[in-house]
């Protein structure tokens, strides 16, 4: 019983908690960044399918993505068009089949061979599938894409999907579908093949398993999901544009699955979502949002090479013992991190500081002296005195070199926990 | 027709000129650590817009030469405090790491100098036309690019077969523990070689920079042909980056002026029906798929032939 609670729980606790989003996040704008999400959960999980499980680093994700986008607008059209009973939430079974079907036929092609050379034959079909959306406008549309209108289709029980919640309850629900559709597969004979594929190919081999078939399976499968995305973001914002196929998207994905950690199934969900909130957010700060964006992901690189989901895992090993000691043993590993994460901030906000007047001086330098910082009047600053670029100098080394200082008091608070984690056994 | 095929002819060993002048840093990179460098066009922008600067501030000779050492000193940077630092994490993290090098140096130089095309031109002394080919002019610019680009070729072929720094480098590229034990620093010569590597990107970028467009998309124009290039020639092969420079060069070129098309073949009589995607392939001219043929040519010689035409080593 309390296995089979283990089992499912966490699912019924997602599906709850995925109806009831709308209600405790109310506002407008946070329905139409919640859509966002589940589609980029479902397309970054789909990218760990390839990178994560199998080992296969990817250029060109986004072709399945996108490809499932235009077939998806112009199945909607057509549907709608002959008057067919096809309703909207069926729709995704389109994409899913799209992006299948490119999946098989690009799978073929690219899976032959893994490592550097699958990187590359993913980034030159990427490039020539960009590059043929500008040939053939009957299927791409051209510069505007192909629009579709999700409302015209046939209707269930009066559902429109005019409103944005109803497709939002349409996402949440082949998102939910999808991450359990995919954490399965990772339970599967299959899914244990394809890390064995990542681990040691020639091992597998010795074994009598063809890792070329296994990665040509784990590719046409990622290509499903990846399709069932495109699709939804399809609907979501009723449009199919050539930049769904292009390499940016193809880089987002890969971002969203590398710094939400590809070592654990969460890893891209936890990137997903961090990335969405990001990409919304920071442009309310900043002009030049996407810099920092970038420099997030060099610093996941070099410093924590399982990403965020790493991170959080790290600190699994001290959740051990009576209740009261793990709290005071978490306790104090937050407080060390709260006295070194004071000079950390100090130095970001010395650095970002000195990026935006640079930016501030070399692009509207014309506009005047006066920069809002974090685009906020009430942090107006004068880019043409000397006080803020020293203010700004001091802030960054001060705390770069009180953030060195720092370190110890972490190093050892986190020796402290695990010895205190192991002497309390299990 | 004789005139089109000589002038064409110029402009893709010109192209490929340039190209190789990044392939080769490429491949030497490449073939030393085992990294494909995806920043490697963004190296080759960065001296584009440091060409620029500088020869608004000092002109244009000092600026082809200093730009190339800044971005191949900043080229250096990135291998000694970035690469260096990600390799224990293995080729992924060391491939990822460049990957996320481009992104950021885009934005920087969006950044810095906005997302317009920069006002970089030719100099006024090297503003003239060569020579009368038929009726066309051929710049005196752009004769000055093929020559620059060929005395580096042979500069760099000097340096790599004829000196003892490339006698080292080379015995790096097969050898790198035997070397270390020979008593010379091995990392010291990857850094070099990142840092030579990545100006001599930055040599394309500057003289190219005045001919073509300045503008902050453009490493993310030419990086992916430049894959091309290097995987077509062959991993690791120098001379197979050259041949696929020119092959690339020379097949861009002629692609581009040309406007046959299915439909100027076969005639009119039986064009499919316009608006579907039969149609547009009926109608397409050889100068509009002269962007895919590179990628084409890419996903064919990765399918067929895995280790590219010169190369040794399987990708």
């Amino acid at each position: 019983m309390s296995s089979t609670i283990k089992t499912y729980g966490i699912w019924i606790v997602a599906a709850l908690l995925l109806l009831l989003f709308p209600y405790v996040f109310s506002a407008g704008a946070s329905l139409t960044t919640m859509c966002l999400m589940g589609i980029m959960i479902i397309f970054a999980l789909s990218y760990n399918m390839l990178l994560g499980q199998t080992g296969m680093l990817s250029f060109g994700h986004a072709v399945y993505y996108g490809l499932a986008a235009f077939v998806t607008a112009h199945t909607m059209n057509w549907a709608a068009k002959a008057g067919y009973p096809i309703p909207l939430p069926l729709i995704p079974v389109a994409g899913a089949a799209t992006g299948l079907f490119f999946g098989i036929v690009f799978g073929w092609v690219s899976t032959k061979r893994g490592g550097t050379a699958f990187a590359m034959i993913s980034l030159g079909l990427a490039e020539l599938v960009y590059s043929s959306s500008l040939i053939l406008r009957s299927f791409f549309g051209g510069e505007e894409g192909i629009s579709a209108d999700r409302t015209k289709l046939f209707r269930v029980f009066g559902y429109n999907f005019g409103p944005q919640i109803q497709v939002y309850y349409l996402i949440a629900f082949w998102t939910l579908l999808c991450v359990i559709l995919m954490y399965a597969i990772t339970r599967t004979p299959l899914g244990r093949m394809c890390n064995a594929v990542r681990e040691n190919q020639e091992r597998v081999e010795f074994v009598g398993y063809n890792p070329q078939f296994v990665r040509f399976i784990a590719f046409s499968l990622a290509g499903l999901f990846a399709g069932v995305a495109g699709s939804l973001a399809a609907i979501n914002i009723e449009l199919a544009q050539a930049s769904f196929v292009g390499a940016g998207q193809s880089g987002v994905v890969l971002l969203a699955a590398y710094i939400g950690g590809v070592a654990f199934f969460v890893g891209p969900v936890l990137g997903a979502i961090v990335v969405t909130l990001l990409s919304i957010k920071l442009s309310d700060f900043s002009e030049i949002w996407l810099l920092y964006f970038g420099i997030l992901f060099i610093t996941v690189i070099l410093f924590a090479p399982y990403g965020l989901s790493g991170l959080l895992m790290m600190h699994a090993q001290f959740w051990r013992g009576p209740l009261g000691s793990k709290i005071a043993r978490f306790g104090r590993l937050l407080g060390a991190y709260v006295i070194a994460a004071i000079p950390a901030l100090i130095m970001l906000a010395g650095a970002i500081l000195l990026i935006e007047m640079i930016h501030h001086v070399a692009q509207k330098g014309a506009e005047g002296a006066n920069m809002h910082f974090l685009r906020r009047s009430y942090l107006t600053v004068n880019t043409r005195s000397v006080l803020p670029w020293v203010g700004g100098l001091i802030a960054l080394f001060a705390g770069f070199f009180a953030f060195r200082f720092t370190w110890p008091t972490v190093a050892n608070a986190w020796h402290k926990a695990l010895l205190d984690a192991q002497r309390s056994g299990k | 027709m004789a005139e089109l095929i000589i002038i064409s002819t110029l402009n893709g060993v010109l192209y490929g000129m340039l190209l190789f002048l990044m392939a080769s840093g490429l491949t030497l990179i490449f073939s030393m650590m085992g990294v494909l460098n995806f920043a490697h066009a963004s190296f080759y922008m960065l001296g584009a817009f440091l060409g620029f600067q500088i020869s608004q501030w000092a002109g244009f000779f000092p600026a082809i030469i200093l730009a190339p050492l800044i971005a191949g000193g900043l080229g250096a940077l990135v291998e000694r405090y970035g690469l260096r630092t990600v390799h224990k994490n293995g080729h992924v993290a060391e491939l990822l790491f460049t990957f996320g090098l481009a992104f950021i140096i885009e934005e920087v130089i969006q950044m810095i100098w906005g997302k317009l095309a920069m006002d970089y031109r030719v100099p006024s002394l090297l503003d003239f036309s060569a020579f009368t080919i038929y009726a066309t002019n051929y710049p005196a610019y752009k004769a000055f690019m093929l020559l620059f680009s060929i005395l580096i070729f042979i500069g760099l072929i000097f340096l790599l077969t004829r000196t003892r720094a490339g006698l080292i480098i080379q015995a790096s590229l097969t050898h790198p523990n035997m070397v270390g034990m020979l008593g010379h620093n091995v990392p010291r010569v990857f850094m070099l070689v990142f840092g030579l590597g990545t100006s001599l990107a930055a040599i394309a970028g500057a003289i190219a920079g005045a001919a073509f467009v300045t503008q902050s998309n453009m490493a993310a124009l030419l990086g992916p042909i430049l894959f091309v290039v290097v995987v077509v020639g062959g991993l690791g092969s120098l001379w197979g980056a050259f041949v696929a420079s020119l092959l690339i060069g020379l097949l861009q070129t002629f692609a581009i002026s040309s406007s046959w098309s299915l439909s100027k073949l076969f005639g009119t009589s039986f064009a499919p029906a316009s608006g579907t995607i039969l149609y547009d392939i009926w109608t397409v001219t050889i100068a509009q798929i002269g962007p895919i043929l590179p990628y084409l040519l890419l996903v064919l010689v990765l399918v067929f032939r895995p280790t590219g035409l010169f190369g040794t080593r399987d990708t």
